[in-house]
């Protein structure tokens, strides 16, 4: 459904995006974790056709975004980092010129919209003002504006920035939802449990460099599930096991202040890059 | 090739006319101004033409306000492009580079025939009737043709508000004050009447004013605005298209 060919973004002498060849397929939750600067709206950008790559391929749903782009934009739903929603129209109002501009005949993108803001459970607010929606409405309602086209994919960057908490869980329900009606979802963000909790498979990326690529599960695997914290004179080291005897013979034998507990995303990126991705 | 132009038109006028009392009311208070200041300033000391100088005026202010009113969409493109980013949404969208650059022309157009009614309006109770057919409407959206497509052009090239301050304060304005709009070309001196004929407000005052005093059609005038606003149209494609970075 989506496929990177060695996909290279430079700006001036800044390497934004290194040779990332990846492929996503159809129905896939797909997650791209990495920290503040890492290329990740790079990559959704030139995806999405807001930006032109520097070398490389790319297919949305089998059309190159270069050389199909009308065709390939078709196949793409965004959902940009800045809500970037016409402040001062209603909710409806916003999501039916969205239908004009993918050329949606009236009827059905009356019909859609309708049904989209259902969806999200924004009906009894359609006639709304932008303006004066919370933070987590104008995320659902961008999200029920990158669908009104039925999108074959639909990319999401860093779709829960700025929520809180109880507000985030509800968004991932949307999502989570989205996909299992069909729709493959490629989303940014620099949140692990983001990631964990929704992905089928997450990609790291570093410095524009994709630098591993599996299901959090196995992501995790490879360096070891059981972390034991040791504290020491320069700070916390962090040590990985297989498997839980092996993690308690290893803290049987130290005697400095020790904690044992699961590995997450954070661990298996840390160990791969040797950056954090949360500051 | 411009299918989804509509849209951005829609969006253009659905937000126009949420914001029409003050928009109506913005556009009301120069000219009214104009009218009265000039009408007792100058008063009965025109005679370079067998018409009054309201009758004078009108057409010169119709000409400005609709240059004025067409290149107003630049910071209104600005606004949408830095701001709020909505600018992303169409370039998201399969519509066309020639698609957004007719519909932001026709927004222009629709703002500067607006303005012009205020205007032709405004003139009715200082006793200006002039002829108000289609060859004075067509040299209005000539102008507006010009000046929107000039304005897209201009609102892609910037980086942000400030620059875009600073051309219209460079050339618009100095062009909505001499182009023939308050005073007739020929009070200024020779050298300057040339330089102002590579001035487009100054045809499109000659069209405007030559339709509305029923005079011989200034078809050079016209010929000028619209292959003007022809080029523009092409290099505003060319710079939408390069807005991508
Ligand atoms: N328009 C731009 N011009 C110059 N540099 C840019 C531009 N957009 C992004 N960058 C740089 O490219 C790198 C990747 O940025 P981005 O893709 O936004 O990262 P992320 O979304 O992962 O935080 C950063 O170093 C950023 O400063
Ligand atoms: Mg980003």
């Amino acid at each position: 459904m989506i496929r990177l060919e060695n996909l290279s973004k430079n700006y001036n002498s800044l390497r934004a995006l290194n040779n990332v060849t990846l492929e996503v397929p159809q129905g896939e939750l797909f997650a791209y974790l990495g920290p503040n600067g890492a290329g990740k709206t790079t990559t959704i950008r030139i995806l999405t056709g807001l930006t032109n790559k520097t070398s490389g391929n790319a297919w949305v749903g089998g059309y190159n975004i270069e050389t199909e782009a009308v065709l390939a934009k078709r196949q793409c739903g965004s959902v940009p980092q800045l809500l970037n929603l016409d402040e001062e129209l209603t909710i409806s109002q916003n999501l039916d010129i969205h239908c004009r501009l993918y050329n949606i005949p009236r009827k059905r993108a009356r019909d859609r919209v309708s049904w989209l803001l259902d969806y999200v459970g924004l009906a009894d607010r359609h006639n709304s003002p932008i303006k004066n929606l919370s933070g987590g409405m104008k995320r659902r309602t961008i999200i029920a504006r990158a669908l009104a086209h039925e999108p074959k994919a639909l990319f999401l960057d860093e779709p829960t920035v700025g929520l809180d908490p109880e507000i985030r869980r509800r968004i991932w329900g949307l999502i989570k939802k989205i996909q299992q009606d069909g729709t493959t979802v490629f989303l940014t963000t620099h949140y692990i449990e983001e990631a964990e909790f929704l992905a089928d498979r997450v990609a790291f990326l570093s410095e524009g460099v994709l630098v591993a690529l599996d299901s959090p599960k196995n992501l995790i695997k490879n360096i070891g599930q059981h972390a034991v914290d040791v504290v020491g004179r320069d700070g916390i080291e962090t040590h990985y096991f297989g498997s839980g005897e092996e993690a308690k013979h290893y803290m049987s034998t130290q005697d400095s202040q020790l904690t044992m507990r699961r590995a997450n995303l954070e661990d298996a990126f840390l160990r791969l890059t040797g950056k954090q991705i949360t500051c | 090739m411009l299918k989804g132009w509509f849209a951005i038109y829609y969006r253009e006028v659905l937000i126009l006319w949420l914001r029409r009392r003050r928009y109506i009311a913005t556009l009301t208070v120069s000219p009214l101004l104009y009218l009265t200041a000039f009408s007792y300033a100058v008063g009965d000391n025109f005679n370079a033409t067998n018409h009054t100088y309201i009758e004078f005026l009108i057409p010169g202010l119709a000409a400005m306000a609709s240059m004025l009113e067409s290149y107003s969409i630049a910071s209104e493109i600005n606004i949408a492009r830095f701001y709020w980013k909505i600018f992303e949404e169409f370039q998201a969208a399969p519509v066309s580079e020639a698609a957004y650059v007719l519909a932001e022309v026709a927004a222009g157009v629709t703002r500067a025939m607006i303005s012009v009614s205020i205007i032709v309006v405004l003139g009715l109770p200082f006793g200006v009737f002039l002829d108000y057919g289609l060859l004075f409407w067509f040299a209005i959206i000539l102008n507006a043709y010009v000046f929107s497509t000039l304005a897209i052009i201009i609102a892609m090239v910037v980086r942000g508000h400030a620059d875009q301050f600073m051309l219209s304060n460079f050339i618009i304005t100095p062009m909505a004050f001499l182009g023939g709009t308050f005073f007739p070309l020929d009070r200024f001196p020779e050298w300057v009447q040339f330089l102002l004929n590579f001035v487009p407000i100054t045809h499109a005052s000659n069209a405007v004013r030559s339709a509305a005093f029923n005079q011989q059609v200034a078809s050079t005038s016209y010929v000028i605005l619209f292959a003007l606003g022809t080029i523009f149209f092409l290099l505003a494609i060319r710079v939408v298209k390069k807005a991508r970075d």
